[in-house]
């Protein structure tokens, strides 16, 4: 067994890396919503030939990409205050119509990163309890309303710890909504009753990743390196 | 089009001024503040309301946004020591809370955090004239305890309680005299929602139109909702 100070000091993926591979489950078509962090990230990565339309709490459907420095409009802006370019088949609406389509089941995927996750998909992503205050945001109707989340985030925090835990111990944003968990070491299929393995990081072996785990995970007969 | 910008004799719902359009916003009073992400913020209605002395506020909003050196935010009223308690999703970033988070600290401001569908559905229905709604949001979270729950669809719903403010401090693009409003992009955000939930709607706009000034097609918010415009200064 590889000790956990040797793995600490092994190479994971760059977080444009897990974006690419998350932009990979995305289905042409999709109306999707990228929470902040590495899912802001996944725009910039889906596949050509494929065509996925953004959703945005700050009321704007097909969001277009961040806008280049000099020609930020101040009344384009996605969930996390970016400035966006102005796109064709654009169209606006007020928040309680924006999580009127999260809520009714609308928006098809949402990515959302994470403070922990749960081995039957719980997410915990909106308060780390030391803070004692939180941004929930709309995390939380995201994680009921879309059709399913995708988690993308680092496998462990920045202390070493797993972020993929039995039980979460940190605040709930929701239950059982994960059903993938993209991460810098491992792609982890979430079925709401256990995690299977996937995928591993170029280098990493499917032990070592469960050594950074903290709940249990079924390795797949089909196990392979990351997928991009 | 004819504008009436420059015409202070106020025509139809136009206020000469952000304190004069703020009368009967008195000590204690409940107010929304419209605004995403600092996009669409009433900034010379906060400003003026900052100008007076009425204390002891709560305040409800999507966001606390981070002081921007030049713009008047919701930070600010905080920091006048106006605000007693604010009802939002984004309270503060805790990175860099700025005065909302020293005043929560030391125990001069309460925070009541909702989930920012839950406080757009609650306001929805203060308006529309509904008690309150059953919705899914929170399904075994700390949102959710408590809360009459019922089964829709096989699925835990929590109802969840309608929400009115005495006042609604609101921002559009333009606006004719009557109130009927249009909006820019994201600028839209809380506006329609918030202009129904208040017992008094003022609105801060760029340009401000006779009737027929504005296409009836492209208004979004209509005048039955709105009672005072004030022209951005």
């Amino acid at each position: 067994m590889t000790s956990l100070e040797e793995l600490a000091e092994k190479d994971r993926l760059p977080r444009e890396i897990v974006a690419m591979r998350v932009a990979k489950e995305l289905p042409d078509g999709a109306y999707v919503n990228l929470g902040i962090g590495i899912p802001t990230l996944v725009s910039s990565f889906v596949p050509e030939g494929r065509t996925v339309y953004y959703h945005s709490e700050s009321g704007i459907l097909n969001c277009g990409p961040i806008a280049e420095e000099g020609e930020e409009d101040i009344d384009l802006i996605n969930a996390g205050g970016q400035y966006l370019q102005s796109v064709g088949g654009m169209s606006f609406f007020d928040s309680a119509e924006a999580f009127a389509m999260i809520r009714g089941g609308h928006v098809d995927v949402t990515v959302l990163g994470s403070h922990q996750v749960s081995a039957t998909g719980d997410l915990a992503n909106w308060m780390l309890p030391q803070r004692g205050v939180g941004n929930v945001g709309g995390a939380m109707d995201l994680a009921a309303g879309a059709a399913g989340v995708i988690v993308a985030m680092e496998h462990t925090d920045r202390q070493g710890n797993p972020k993929i835990v039995e039980e979460c111990t940190f605040p709930l944003t929701g239950k059982g909504c994960a059903y993938l968990i993209v991460t810098d070491l491992a792609v982890i299929e979430c079925d709401g009753k256990g995690l299977t393995l996937l995928e591993v990081a170029p280098g990493w072996t499917p032990e070592e990743v469960q050594q950074l785990t903290g709940a249990k995970l079924t390795i797949s007969p089909d196990v392979k390196e990351f997928e991009l | 089009m004819t504008s009436v910008s420059d015409n202070t004799s106020r025509p139809g719902k136009v206020f000469p001024s952000a304190q004069a359009a703020l009368d009967g916003l008195t000590q204690g009073a409940s107010v929304l503040i419209a605004g995403f992400a600092g996009c669409g913020i009433p900034e010379n209605l906060l400003r003026g309301l900052a100008e007076t002395d009425v204390g002891d506020l709560t305040l409800i909003c999507q966001g606390t946004w981070i002081q921007e050196s030049g713009r008047f935010g919701i930070a600010d009223l905080v920091a006048s020591g106006q605000v007693r308690k604010i009802i939002s999703p984004m309270p503060f970033y805790p990175e860099d809370g700025g005065p909302v988070k020293s005043h929560w600290e030391s125990g001069k401001l309460e925070l009541e955090i909702v989930p920012q569908g839950i406080l757009a559905e609650r306001l929805r229905a203060g308006g529309a004239g509904i008690g309150g709604v059953f919705l899914p949001t929170g399904s075994g979270t700390r949102f959710a305890e408590g809360k009459e729950t019922r089964q829709f669809d096989g699925r835990d719903h929590f109802f969840e309680v309608a929400l009115k403010a005495d006042f609604a401090l609101l921002r559009a693009k333009s606006a004719d005299t009557l109130g009927n409003l249009v909006y820019e992009g994201a600028g839209r955000n809380w506006n329609p929602t918030m202009a129904m939930a208040a017992r008094v709607t003022v609105v801060e706009v760029d340009q401000v139109y006779e009737p027929g000034g504005l296409d009836p097609e492209s208004v979004i918010t209509q005048a039955i909702f709105i009672d005072r415009l004030v022209l951005t200064s």
